[in-house]
């Protein structure tokens, strides 16, 4: 459905046939000292020329820098095709897909998104996206609470998932009744330390990030089955591009993850400062009933014919109300969109390609970069495509001085871990080239040498 | 079949109590019930030893369009429920008073069973819903 705003004669002629005189006039009913007065101090308008002027000008304040910081969010190629596609008429304007018949075409790609996401992480069943990584995570917690039933309810959330992540969940669980309990990890290892964890097996369930915040791998396999062991729930907080490399969650020790979830953004989202990005949740078939978010089922009509509707919603909050899944109820259609389409072009074999590359590319920076002196690798476990790095001068000022040769360094660790000192997250995904990553290094040498 | 056996008790959120001959309870959901929620898809049940006091949320029913709560009329130990259920949910609105049953309760000591209603009151009560 297009936008199509009205002309004058058209509001002149909706207040002839309703016999009111001017719009003002059917905001009587609200009290005068209630409505808004107009804004004020607005400039007057631009021209379409003068405003693309401004906007051009804007632009250059903050554009032309190369990107090497990860943390959450990571700068990868996006085919032409993606967004040519996902921008036409029919995804982009298509809005909720509750009448089934009116929305077959939406209603089929979220099933073919839930498809693909249930088969990256080796889950059995996909809901239709959430908001994104953080509230996903959130959505996990709440889940495994309501899963659990009667167990006491906390949360194993360890230091090295996201600083960000964990401050939403806290924020969304803290009037719930939910404790997280914080799970450090092992400063030579920059993972969670298996054997330290007999302290903690009256849990609800383990959270375990793959890779960590630190770009780091989990003993994910030995954590999965401690706490299956225990009885205890595990949610796997993922980036989707590492699952064409890595062992998925759903394989994860012998019973795999019971819940899955994380950040959409690496597959075909653009960065665009923070957002819009989708948060996806996949879980065991058993659990599907405590799933939140849309679902999307296939079927047959009267005729025998295929067709995909929204299903479950006895979960939602339409039929469930207080007691829904959740208070979410849409998705992001339009990111999902666009992450199925690049998916499918880029393929399983596509998908492999872009992930080596991130590392292979993160292994040269790191290798160039702790060549210069004052530069050292923190952790010396394996990494996917981010790595810690020690500086002997302050992160801060190292950066700032990066950035007047249009060099983004990475993003600085020290508010979130002062354990670690002057410490640095860098990335490298696989549009970094050598001479990007060559002149990094050169600039980073100038730094510390002055 | 009788819509409102005699030989049941009742409460006021259609649940319908039988008292068996070795003094155990079985709990289920009445015809009324069943017909108004439509074609059950899911049945969320009790555990067996879960201890349920009285008017305590123990489950859920879920049709195609509602999902509603299951209550506990009496306090006391679960000692079975129904796991045809899970795969035949379609039981219960065929046969809400047979086949449909949900679950068995071993009562506990203090039970008001005089204050679930009779086949009669409980078909006033339904009447006034019309």
């Amino acid at each position: 459905m297009p936008y199509i705003p009205h002309t004058s004669n058209d509001i002149a002629e909706m207040l002839a046939t309703i016999g009111v005189g001017s719009i003002e006039d059917l905001f009587d009913e609200i009290p005068a000292t209630l409505r808004c007065g107009y804004l004020e101090k607005i400039p007057s308008s631009l021209t379409e020329m003068e405003i693309g002027a401004l906007m051009r000008q804007r632009a250059e304040q903050d554009s032309g820098a190369v990107c090497f910081i990860g943390a959450g969010a990571y700068e990868h190629h996006i085919p032409a095709a993606v967004w040519e596609i996902a921008t036409r008429g029919e995804f982009y304007s298509a809005y909720t897909p509750y009448q089934a018949e009116a929305s077959q075409g939406t209603l089929q790609l979220l099933y073919e998104f839930q498809t693909m996401m249930a088969n990256l992480t080796g889950m059995e069943a996909s809901n239709a996206s959430l908001y994104d990584g953080a509230s996903a995570l959130a959505e996990a917690v709440l889940m495994a609470v309501r899963l659990a039933k009667s167990k006491a309810k906390s949360i194993l959330m360890p230091t090295t998932v996201h600083p960000i992540y964990r401050h939403v969940v806290q924020t969304i669980v803290k009037n719930q009744g939910i404790s997280l309990v914080e799970l450090p990890y092992d400063i030579e290892l920059g993972r969670i330390a298996p054997d330290n964890l007999a302290n903690f097996t009256q849990s609800t369930a383990l959270v375990i990030p793959q890779p960590n915040f630190f770009g780091s791998l989990e003993a994910v396999d030995e954590l999965t089955n401690w706490a299956h062991a225990h009885g205890i729930l595990v949610i796997g907080v993922v980036n989707p591009l590492t699952l064409a490399v890595l062992s998925p969650p759903g394989e994860w020790g012998a019973k795999g993850a019971d819940i899955v979830c994380g950040e959409g953004q690496p597959l075909g989202i653009p960065l665009s400062y923070g957002g819009p990005y989708f948060g996806f949740m996949c879980c065991k078939k058993a659990y599907v009933r405590q799933m939140p978010g849309r679902i999307v089922g296939r079927t047959v009509d009267l005729d025998g014919k295929t067709g995909y509707t929204l299903t479950l919603q006895a979960r939602e909050q339409h039929i469930r109300r207080s007691k829904a899944t959740s208070n979410i109820c849409t998705n992001q259609g339009l990111m999902a969109t666009a992450a199925t389409i690049h998916t499918a072009l880029l393929g399983a074999e596509g998908l492999e390609r872009v992930a080596l590359t991130c590392h292979a590319n993160t292994t040269s920076l790191v290798e160039k970069l702790t060549a210069i002196a004052g530069i050292n690798r923190v952790f010396k476990e394996p990494f996917f495509h981010e790595a810690v790095l020690r500086l002997e001068k302050p992160v801060d000022e190292v950066l700032r001085q990066l950035a007047t040769s249009h060099i983004f360094g990475g993003y600085n660790l020290t508010k979130f871990y002062p354990k670690l000192g002057n410490s640095l997250l860098v990335c490298a995904t696989e549009m970094r080239t050598s001479a990007e990553i060559d002149n990094y290094a050169e600039k980073l040498q100038v730094v510390m040498e002055n | 079949m009788n819509k409102i056996p005699d030989n049941l008790k009742y409460t006021e959120s259609h649940e319908w109590v039988r008292i068996e001959e070795n003094g155990t309870i079985t709990i289920g959901i009445t015809d009324h019930a069943q017909e108004e929620l439509g074609d059950l898809v899911y049945v969320e049940l009790p555990k067996i030893g879960q201890q349920l006091n009285l008017d305590e949320v123990v489950g859920v029913v879920e049709s195609v369009k509602a999902a509603e709560d299951l209550y506990s009329p009496l306090a006391g130990e679960v000692i079975d429920f129904n796991a045809e259920l899970e795969d035949a949910p379609e039981l219960l609105n065929n046969d809400p008073y047979g086949s449909g049953w949900l679950f068995k309760l071993k009562l506990a000591e203090n039970s008001h069973l005089e204050n679930l209603l009779g086949a009669d009151e409980y078909a006033k009560f339904i009447a006034k819903d019309k």
